[in-house]
């Protein structure tokens, strides 16, 4: 497999909400708008290209039988510090997206790299299965948002487009799952015709 | 009056899975069948009550004290992990019938957000020890609700005669996204 199969793969072929189903809670938690959705989809990448970093670096100094805790002790440290820059910077969108920042550390999705693939892979793949994976992960969120976004309320990315009031159900917590549903046959559907 | 109003508000107006959407993994993947989901429920009962209890005391008199608050998401993914693990291999010595029971279930439950998103949120609300604890418990029992709820659910589903791509989780998705709309009758209770 070549660096850009390697890089392409997380957006529909392996993608990692609709196809793996990992990370469905945040993926059904902050998409009740496009823009919570990506933002949270980058926040994952972040930890996500950082740990798998760090993983593959120290892989052949870190004892076979504590890797997991290792690697959760990375993780979390990545997570911390985007929970802190976020409240910084980007208090509106932290405020919003409120406990599903800290759960980033128990996202399947940025142990299973990480155990998956860069603690067996060079640094480089790793490096790109890290930002292929979060990348397709913040499309998949983004996705379920704007679909969320558009039914629900009318408006894109806050942009409203429809008067009054719409599908009100879909910015609910129902909407999520029955989204996300409907979503996922979709998807299988464009990835064996791809 | 205090405790009812905490108890009636996580089981029913923000229900952990179906409001909060947390603890979806085991949600989507142990509740095949209704037995499951009842041991599943009794191992999140176990360990989010007794990771509540330590994580809320590790708050209270280490990271508060000496002013390390923020190194609160390592501190307490560390403690459910080693809980978990401790759990385990105590259950295994004192109770081998429990054991028996929950055993599989145990260790997919570091993973499960569940029990962190409580532990955390048992902070944020400002509750005493006491409080979290019911919440705790509470939380866990709005789990165990839902959980066999679905899995009922989904043991009819499988008989059902579905359209190819929907088999599966797709129908399961849009199923618990009813059952998300039942619950929502309970917003405003309290």
């Amino acid at each position: 497999m070549n660096q850009f199969q390697n890089f392409t793969k997380g957006f529909i072929k392996d993608n990692p909400v609709f196809i793996l189903l990992l990370g469905l809670c945040p993926a059904l938690g902050v998409t009740s708008s496009a823009f919570n959705g990506l933002g949270m989809g980058l926040a994952t990448t972040f930890v996500l290209i950082c740990s798998n970093t760090v993983v593959a670096l120290v892989k052949k100094q870190i004892p076979d039988k504590v890797r997991i805790p290792s690697f959760i002790v990375v993780i979390a440290s990545f997570v911390t510090i985007v929970e802190l820059s976020m409240q910084a910077y980007v208090p509106a969108l932290f405020d919003s997206l409120g406990l599903f920042i800290p759960l980033i550390v128990v996202n399947c999705l940025v142990l299973g790299r990480a155990e998956g693939f860069a603690s067996k892979q060079n640094l480089l793949s790793s490096v790109i299965d890290g930002a292929g994976m979060g990348l397709g992960f913040t499309f998949a969120l983004t996705l379920l948002g704007a679909v969320r976004e558009i039914l629900g309320n009318g408006s894109i990315f806050g942009w409203k487009f429809v008067e009054g009031d719409a599908i009100l159900v879909f910015i609910l917590s129902p909407g999520a799952f029955i989204a996300m549903g409907y979503l996922i046959p979709l998807i299988n559907k464009m990835r064996k015709t791809a | 009056m205090e405790y009812f109003v905490i108890i009636i508000s996580a089981i029913f107006v923000s229900n952990i899975v179906l409001a909060q959407f947390l603890g979806i993994c085991p949600f989507m993947g142990v509740s095949g069948k209704v037995s499951t989901s009842v041991g599943m429920s009794g191992a999140v009962l176990f360990v989010m009550t007794i990771a509540t209890i330590v994580t809320w005391l590790i708050q209270t008199y280490i990271l508060i004290p000496f002013g390390i608050t923020f190194l609160q998401t390592i501190f307490f993914i560390l403690v459910i992990a080693s809980l978990v693990q401790m759990v385990e291999l105590m259950l295994k010595k004192i109770s081998p019938p429990l054991y028996q029971a929950l055993g599989i279930f145990l260790p997919l439950i570091t993973t499960n957000c569940a029990v962190l998103g409580v532990a955390i949120q048992a902070h944020s609300k400002n509750f005493n020890l006491m409080e979290s604890v019911v919440w705790a418990v509470a939380n866990a029992a709005g789990f165990a609700l839902a959980m066999v709820l679905f899995a009922g659910l989904r043991e009819h589903m499988d008989l059902m005669n579905l359209p190819k791509g929907m088999r599966g989780v797709p129908a399961a998705l849009v199923v618990a996204g009813i059952l998300a709309m039942a619950f929502l009758g309970f917003s405003g209770l309290v």
